[in-house]
């Protein structure tokens, strides 16, 4: 990439601004398609047999009597997905996840799937699958996973990332190690050390669209495939390599998404779908029940966190040392390295060290969800920074000030810190009148902060001036949250023109180059960057066609405020041409205006964020409402600051959902129990308080706006933010999320019973 | 079994035919074409189906089609008066009250069930009165103020 992209300054028109989203209208109106709105002419309704056991050999499936049903069009099972991933494990890993092959290593693991005329006949279809499993012994809980004699999913795991090669199999995946420093000597520097083992359970996206595609393959093998993602260029990858497609014969055209937050970033039903309408020879839709996608789509991980910090009495921390366990589901993932990755990473640590154990369990493959595994590693070092400070008699605040990372700092993952917000975030904290407004009875107040790391990644977009001046931008990455807005404001921006003179879309696989997914907080940041780029590359275009226009050399032709203008004594006399007048003569200069560009978007700007929240704890119930929350976060430039404090705003909701009700819970036999929005409980609205933003704005060098990810962070802090909010309250330390109310009953019924031993 | 089934929805006489299995949620997305209501549960727990029948807030996923015979069907297709928007409509739009939009043809039915009923509502009676709709992405902050300043705008003539 030559383009240079490094921070200038500007002073800017749109983007600050907070016009209407060029989506609204559809979405109000019910307009708007997203994964189950779309019908092909001759569908056929597709539906996944799962299995109910939580590990199970499969001896055999008979399809026989399914396939002999009326309007059954077509039955598959892992015999109709063969294996071309040729050794690569990560693909066969997601193509075993898709459809079950020897084994069903979760309840709700796809084991066949059919196609009928309608969802009647796909029903009754299921029921007449005969699935002969041999149950074998499972394990879903994370520490059980690695105790003595607990079955071993996979007979050829041996712990990556251990030297030597382990010699017996477990469910240990894969061991990372991040630090640097002598924690030994820290901790000897140490006037207090405190040491605590933490548990969050797993919880999901909840996401309020499930999965849904249409997929159409022809007999000449092309195909086309509609669908609600966060990748759908990744959709397109994933989908041709497993059904052994040319990656260009398969057009893929995402809907509007009803929500992702991760969970989106992955296949799952789709290869089924394709799979399905490869063998009927007729499109096919496939839908998941909400039931299949708590069961099987991709919460995430389960923890089990050791952690020792230790402090000296004026507040600077020595060192800090975690193990970090997160369960994967039964394959591999990076989830334990990212929570190990992002532990400490708010603070100038001298002496560090983390380790992160990927846990393999009979539960679902896990996936992303917003920030991915950090919000549970700082659920452990931010409840025990709030402990420290406590010991040693310092309000928590000013500690993290004391041990803030800040610009030059070498992270506690490696990478030497540039600008970043968490020292601003904090002392924004201490300035808010959150921070001093009175408490109520039963009542405490908490703090945390969080960190997410941002990603760039490949990024392609599109710019077409339209024959009346109008633009179209088009762009690769999926809008989850108003996107469009902020990129037509970026567009708008570049351009010199209106805002509702550009109109920005997300363009199908066919239509642009490759661009990684909405992840990593990257849409806005990469594609506003590929955006800029693009007009710039448009007004060059432009400048030429309006030398051409007047007849005076280009070097003469500026653009400026939407219009060429041309410059120097000589040409004083051109009246400015506006995009329109260039749009208009194009035929006759030239043919079309495009700006077009490609790029790697390297220099996503690290994110921090503080978060201070108010709980009411009902000591007979140990209910906990949260009754007054702030997020503060740094956002490099908001380009559309709405859309920031909304992204903030439902992180936090997220998080405070996770904190106190979200879990998923697993029986004896190992089959979840709560797979429904009834009992897997996501904060309504009459369970929230208003909640408040603070935008910061530490321009990140690495983009022309100062644009930083704004999307994941504020999901981190909450966890801890209330598991101090508690603690102050009541005096009682929470280890395990969620903080249920039996949780929380039961911690202040063991307080007052220590305290009434002591007395 | 298939039987005939007269409606009237948004104002217009629909009939349709539909298995006595198949709920007005179904009939609406599948067979009349209006694929405003959402599925998201099945279940009645998160509203994105919400529909008003007779008048009546309900969960389009919870009712049969065969239930809305000779019934009056309203749905976030209907909301708008042509082009002109309800303000509800509007608000959500300016106030931002939707990111991934999912839910919100369901939060916007709710909030007209209870603004018919209570023009003046508390915060607390908002809350309240759409804690059937479940929302991921917002944190409902900027929904709940979006129905304030709708409800300030109906009051105020």
């Amino acid at each position: 990439m030559s383009a240079d992209t490094r921070y200038t300054g500007q002073e800017f028109k749109s983007v600050g601004t907070r016009p209407l989203r060029p989506d609204g209208i559809d979405k109000v109106t019910g307009r708007a398609r997203f994964g189950a709105d779309i019908n092909l002419p001759g569908q056929l309704v597709g539906r996944i047999l799962r299995s109910p056991h939580a590990h199970a050999a499969i001896r055999s499936i008979d399809t026989s009597k399914a396939e002999a049903l009326p309007g059954v069009k077509a039955v598959i099972t892992s015999a109709d997905l063969p294996d071309l991933t040729d050794g690569n494990r990560e693909m066969f890993d997601i193509l075993d996840n898709c459809m079950a092959r020897t084994h069903a290593y979760y309840d709700g693991h796809a084991v066949a799937a059919v196609a009928a005329v309608d969802a009647h006949t796909a029903r009754q279809a299921l029921k007449l699958i005969k699935v002969d499993y041999e149950v074998l012994p499972h394990v879903t809980d994370v520490d059980a996973a690695i105790a003595k004699g607990a079955p071993v999913l996979h007979k050829d795991c041996f712990t990556r990332g251990v030297e030597p090669k382990p010699r017996k199999a477990s469910n240990i995946a894969y061991r990372s190690e991040f630090g640097h420093g002598d924690v030994d000597a820290g901790f000897a520097k140490a006037d207090v050390i405190i040491e605590r083992t933490f548990r969050t359970e797993q919880t999901h996206q909840g996401y309020i669209e499930p999965h849904a595609c249409v997929a159409s393959i022809s007999p000449d093998g092309t195909g086309e495939l509609w669908l609600c993602t966060q990748g759908h260029f990744v959709v397109r990858q994933h989908c041709a390599e497993l059904l052994g497609l040319d990656v260009s014969k398969l057009r893929v055209t995402p809907t509007e998404i009803g929500g992702g937050f991760g969970g989106k970033t992955h296949v799952w039903a789709e290869p089924v779908a394709l799979a399905l309408s490869r063998k009927a020879n007729r499109p096919v839709k496939l839908v998941m029940s909400r039931d299949e996608v708590f069961r099987a789509s991709g919460p995430t991980s389960a923890t089990s966190i050791d952690i020792r910090i230790g402090v000296t009495k004026k507040g600077r921390i020595t060192a800090g040392d975690a193990t970090l366990r997160y369960s994967s589901g039964p394959y591999l993932g990076m989830w334990a390295e990212l929570g190990a990755m992002t532990s400490f990473a708010c603070y100038d640590m001298k002496n560090v060290r983390t380790v992160g154990l990927e846990i393999l369990v009979n539960r679902p493959k896990t996936t992303a969800y917003r920030a991915p595994s950090a919000p549970m590693a700082a659920f452990a070092v931010e409840s025990m920074i709030d402990e420290l400070a406590g010991r040693i008699g310092m309000d928590p605040l000013e500690m993290r000030i004391l041990n803030a990372a800040k610009k030059g700092t070498r992270s506690s993952y490696g990478p030497v810190y540039g600008p970043i917000g968490i020292g601003p975030t904090l002392e924004a904290a201490r300035e808010h009148p959150h921070m001093s407004a009175p408490l109520g009875k039963n009542q405490g107040r908490g703090m945390a902060c969080g960190f997410w790391f941002n990603f760039g990644g490949q990024t392609c977009t599109d710019l077409n001036i339209t024959p009346d001046g109008s633009v179209t931008l088009t762009v690769g990455t999926i809008d989850v949250g108003g996107a469009r807005a902020s990129l037509a404001l970026v567009a708008a921006e570049e351009l010199g023109i209106p805002y509702d003179q550009v109109r920005a879309v997300v363009g199908d696989t066919s239509s642009l180059g490759y661009n990684d997914m909405t992840d990593g907080s990257r849409g806005t940041f990469s594609s506003s960057m590929a955006t800029i780029m693009s007009a710039r590359n448009a007004i060059t275009i432009l400048r030429q066609r309006a030398a051409r226009m007047w007849d005076i050399p280009v070097a003469k032709v500026i653009w400026e405020a939407g219009c060429a203008k041309a410059v120097g004594k000589k040409y004083d006399n051109l009246a400015p041409l506006t995009l329109a007048e260039i749009a208009a003569a194009a035929p006759k200069t030239g043919g079309p205006i495009a700006g077009h560009n490609e790029l790697v978007a390297d220099g996503a700007g690290v994110s921090f964020a503080t978060h201070i929240c108010d709980v009411e704890v009902d000591p007979e119930t140990g209910r906990t409402q949260v009754v007054r929350y702030t997020v503060i976060q740094d956002a490099g430039k908001a380009v559309h600051p709405t859309y920031v404090e909304g992204q903030y705003q439902g992180g936090a909701a997220q998080g405070i959902g996770w904190a106190l009700n979200e879990e998923y819970i697993y029986g004896e036999d190992g089959r979840l129990q709560n797979a429904g929005f009834l009992d897997y409980r996501i904060p309504v609205c009459s369970d929230l308080p208003m909640i408040d933003t603070q935008i910061l704005e530490i321009p990140n060098p690495n983009h022309p706006y100062g644009i930083r990810g704004v999307g994941e962070t504020s999901i981190v802090p909450p966890l801890a933010a209330i598991g101090n909010a508690v603690s102050n309250a009541f005096g009682v330390r929470m280890t395990h999320v969620p903080m249920s109310a039996p949780r929380i009953l039961k911690a202040l019924e063991e307080a007052a019973r220590d305290a009434s031993e002591v007395a | 079994m298939t039987q005939l089934v007269n409606t009237n929805i948004n104002g217009d006489a629909v009939g349709f035919n539909c298995e006595t299995d198949e709920t007005l949620l179904d009939v609406l997305r599948n067979r009349v074409g209006l694929t405003g209501a959402k599925e998201g549960c099945g279940t009645g727990d998160c509203g994105a189906c919400s529909v008003i029948l007779d008048g009546t807030l309900v969960c389009a996923c919870l009712v049969l089609g065969m239930e809305a015979e000779g019934r009056k069907v309203e749905t976030v297709e209907g909301l708008s008066d042509g082009a002109e928007l309800h303000p509800l409509q509007s608000k959500f739009i300016e106030h931002a009250a939707l990111q991934c939009g999912i839910c919100t043809p369901g939060f916007l039915m709710a909030a007209k069930a209870l603004l018919k009923n209570n023009p003046d509502p508390t915060e607390e009676e908002i809350r309240y009165a759409l804690a059937g709709n479940l929302c991921r992405c917002t944190g409902y902050d900027k929904i709940v103020r979006a129905v304030q300043a709708t409800a300030a705008e109906l009051r105020g003539g």
